[in-house]
C-alpha cells in the first residue's frame, strides 16, 4: 500500500519578510526555508501507520522548484521511502498546487493521504481539502488525534471549543494538527540513508490560476500605543480608557 | 444583473453563529453594491428563527432539513450547497473562516470550480471587481488579491466583518426536506473542551504567558476573564510547558483570534503570537518589560508586575461590572 505525504517548503517562521521588487511576493534574499512545520506531523503520522502495518510505502510529493528537494530530503532522512518534486518554478494558487497534486495521487494509487493543515507561507488551509475533492475522496482536516481499523477511520478534529469525533473510510485525505503526535528527529543513520533514496523529478501539471495577487505589501505599522504606567497605580486610568476612549467594556 | 450572492449560514445544536450573522450582512453588502441579491443556504435539523438572516439582508433562506444533519458532515453538507448553488445560478459565495467553513468552502470550489480566497479581513468593491485583503506570513505582509474564474468563493475572518444591528426585515425560508444525505464522512460525536468559553469565538479574552511563572498563578487570569466575561487564552510557550491545553492557545500553531478587547499578560509578543491576534480591535499588554514587542501591538500598556497589577485590575473591573 502506498502512502502519500504532502509536503511545502516555507520561510522559517522566524524570518524577516520583505516584499520583493515585483511588490507581489516576498523578497526571498536572506529567507532560511524549512520543512512546513504542520508537515512534520503529516510525515510522522504515515510514518507510523507504516510501522504499525509493518508494510507499505511511503512517498513524500511536493509542487514547486528545485529547492523543494532539500524539504524532500529531510522527510526521507525521517524515515520515508522515497520522494517525488512535481517541478514548477512559477507561482501556483492553491487550486494549481491541489490539481498537480491530484494528478500524482491518483497515478501512483496512494488511498491514504497525509497533507499538514496549513502552510506557514500564504497560511491558506485549504489545499489538502482541495485535492481531496478533485480526487473524490473523503477528507477530515485539522486532525488532533487518528485512529485506523481495517476500512474504518475515526479522526478527532479540532473545532471551536472542543473536538469533533468524525468517522469515514478509505480513501481518504487527512490534514494533520500540532497534537496528533510527536514528530521524530532524523538520525544520523537516517540522514545517511536519505542520501540513497530517490527523488523523482517531473514537471507538474499545467499551471492554471484562478487568483491573481494584485499587491503585496507590508501591515500598516499600528501606533504603538500609550504605556500608561508601570504599577497598579495605572490600573484606574487603564479602565477608564477602556471605557471610555475605547468603549470595549 | 450579475447573479446572485450565496452565504454559507453555519449552525451548532440548532443556533445560528455569530460569524454567520456578520457573512450575511457582508453577502448582502457585496449583492447591492454590484447590483443583486443574496440569498442563504442553512444546513441542519431544527435552526431557531432563520428568518431573522434577513435582518442582515438575507432575501430568501434555503434550509436543507434532516435529523442527520445536525452535525456536520463535510460529505452531505457539500453535495447540498453546491446543489442550491449551482439551481440558483449564483456567482458569489461567502463563507465563514470557522473550523466547518474552512472545511466545507475548498470542496465547494472544486465542485464548482471557483477560485477561492480565504480568511480575508477586507472586501473592496470596485465594480464587478472584488480586491479582498489577507494576512500572510503570520501576518508580516498583506497580500491584495482578486479572482479571474466566473465563480468566486470568500471565507471571512470572524468578528473583523460587522454584522450590525439587525433591522426587522424577515427572510423568506424555503425547508427541503433531504431524504438520503451522502453521509460518507459525518460527526458521531462531539467533545466539548473543559474552559468555559473558546478563545475563537470570544468577544474579550485574557491571555497568560510565561510571565506568569507557572499554572497556578493562572488563577490570576482567570479571575480577570471571568470579571470581563472573558476567554482565557495562553501563548505557546505554557501550552508546552504544560500549563494550559492546547485549545487555549493563541497564534501561529494555535488559534486566530479577532476579539474586541485582547489583554496579554506577561507575554512577550513574539512574531508568531502576534500572527494569531494582532487583528484584535483593542489590545491591552501587561508585562514588566517596556521593551517587549507587545508594546509594540498593543493601544494600552502597563509596564509592570502582573502579580501586583492583575489583582487590581480584576478588582476595579467587579467595581464598575457591580
Ligand atoms: C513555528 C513556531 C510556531 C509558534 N507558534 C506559536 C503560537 O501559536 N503561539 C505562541 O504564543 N507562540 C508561538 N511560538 C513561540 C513563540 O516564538 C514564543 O516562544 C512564545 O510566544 C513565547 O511565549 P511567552 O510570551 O509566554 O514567553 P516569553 O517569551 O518567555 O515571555 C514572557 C514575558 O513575560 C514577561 N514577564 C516575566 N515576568 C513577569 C511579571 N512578573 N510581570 C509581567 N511580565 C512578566 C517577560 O518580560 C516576557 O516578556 C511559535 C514558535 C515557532 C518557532
Ligand atoms: N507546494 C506544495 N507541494 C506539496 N504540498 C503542499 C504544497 N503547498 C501546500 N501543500 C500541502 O497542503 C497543506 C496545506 O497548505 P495550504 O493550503 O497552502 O495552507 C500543507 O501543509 C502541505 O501538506
Amino acid at each position: 500500500m502506498k502512502i502519500a505525504v504532502c509536503v511545502s517548503h516555507v520561510p522559517d517562521t522566524a524570518s524577516k519578510i520583505s516584499v520583493g521588487s515585483d511588490g507581489k511576493t516576498i523578497d526571498p534574499n536572506g529567507v532560511t526555508f524549512i520543512v512546513n512545520p504542520y508537515d512534520e506531523f503529516a510525515i510522522e503520522e504515515a510514518l507510523k501507520f507504516k510501522e504499525s502495518k509493518g508494510e507499505g510505502e511511503v512517498v513524500v510529493i511536493s509542487v514547486g522548484p528545485d529547492a523543494n528537494k532539500e524539504t524532500l530530503r529531510k522527510a526521507l532522512a525521517m524515515g520515508a521511502d522515497s520522494g517525488v518534486l512535481l517541478k514548477d518554478d512559477n507561482y501556483r494558487d492553491s487550486m494549481s498546487v491541489a490539481k498537480a497534486l491530484a494528478v500524482q495521487i491518483k497515478e501512483m494509487d496512494a488511498r491514504l493521504v497525509f497533507f499538514g493543515k496549513q502552510s506557514v507561507d500564504y497560511d491558506n488551509s485549504i489545499v489538502g481539502q482541495l485535492t481531496a475533492e478533485l480526487l473524490g475522496y473523503n477528507c477530515i482536516s485539522v486532525v488532533v488525534d487518528l485512529k485506523i481499523e481495517g476500512d474504518k477511520i475515526t479522526a478527532e478534529r479540532e473545532i471551536e471549543g472542543g473536538r469533533e469525533v468524525v468517522e469515514t473510510s478509505f480513501p481518504v485525505v487527512i490534514t494533520t494538527q500540532k497534537g496528533l503526535n510527536e514528530p521524530r528527529y532524523a538520525s544520523l543513520k537516517g540522514i545517511m540513508a536519505a542520501k540513497k533514496k530517490t527523488i523523482e523529478e517531473k514537471p507538474a501539471a499545467e499551471n492554471i490560476n484562478l487568483i491573481e495577487v494584485v499587491q503585496m505589501k507590508k501591515p500598516a505599522a499600528k501606533q504603538p500605543g500609550k504605556i500608561i504606567g508601570t504599577d497598579s497605580s495605572a490600573v484606574p486610568e487603564l479602565v477608564r480608557l477602556l471605557k471610555e476612549e475605547a468603549k470595549v467594556i | 444583473m450579475a447573479n446572485k450572492v450565496l452565504v454559507f449560514i453555519e449552525q451548532r445544536n440548532g443556533v445560528i453563529k455569530k460569524a454567520s450573522l456578520e457573512a450575511a450582512k457582508s453577502g448582502s453588502d457585496l449583492a447591492d453594491k454590484i447590483g443583486t441579491v443574496s440569498e442563504a443556504v442553512l444546513i441542519g435539523s431544527d435552526v431557531d428563527n432563520a428568518g431573522l438572516l434577513g435582518g442582515y439582508g438575507i432575501k430568501k433562506v434555503v434550509h436543507f432539513k434532516n435529523s442527520e444533519l445536525g452535525n456536520y458532515s463535510s460529505s452531505a453538507y457539500a453535495d447540498l450547497f453546491a446543489e442550491y448553488a449551482n439551481e440558483s445560478g449564483a456567482d458569489y459565495f461567502i463563507f465563514s473562516n470557522t473550523s466547518m467553513g474552512k472545511d466545507l468552502a475548498p470542496k465547494i470550489a472544486v465542485k464548482l470550480d471557483a477560485g477561492i480566497i480565504v480568511d480575508a479581513v477586507n472586501l473592496d468593491i470596485d465594480g464587478e471587481n472584488i480586491i479582498a485583503a489577507r494576512p500572510v506570513y503570520a501576518g508580516k505582509a498583506i497580500l491584495n488579491v482578486k479572482i479571474n474564474s466566473a465563480k468566486k468563493i470568500f471565507t471571512l475572518r470572524p468578528n473583523v466583518f460587522a454584522a450590525g444591528e439587525a433591522s426587522d426585515s424577515i427572510a423568506e425560508v424555503e425547508i427541503r426536506e433531504v431524504n438520503s444525505p451522502n453521509l460518507s464522512t459525518k460527526v458521531i460525536d462531539i467533545k466539548k473542551s473543559e474552559g468555559k468559553l473558546d478563545v475563537a469565538e470570544a468577544d474579550v479574552i485574557v491571555s497568560g504567558g510565561r510571565g506568569l511563572k507557572g499554572p497556578e498563578h493562572f488563577n490570576l487570569i482567570e479571575d480577570l476573564a471571568d470579571a470581563l466575561g472573558a476567554a482565557v487564552g495562553a501563548s505557546r510557550a505554557v501550552v508546552d510547558a504544560g500549563w494550559r491545553s492546547h485549545g487555549e492557545q493563541v497564534g501561529q500553531t494555535g488559534k486566530t483570534v479577532s476579539p474586541t478587547l485582547y489583554i496579554a499578560c506577561g507575554i512577550s509578543g513574539a512574531i508568531q503570537h502576534l500572527a494569531g491576534m494582532r487583528s484584535s480591535k483593542y489590545i491591552v499588554a501587561i508585562n514588566k518589560d517596556k521593551e517587549a514587542p507587545i508594546f509594540q501591538v498593543a493601544d494600552y500598556g502597563i509596564a509592570g508586575d502582573v502579580f501586583e497589577i492583575l489583582p487590581a485590575l480584576t478588582e476595579e473591573i467587579k467595581k464598575i461590572k457591580g
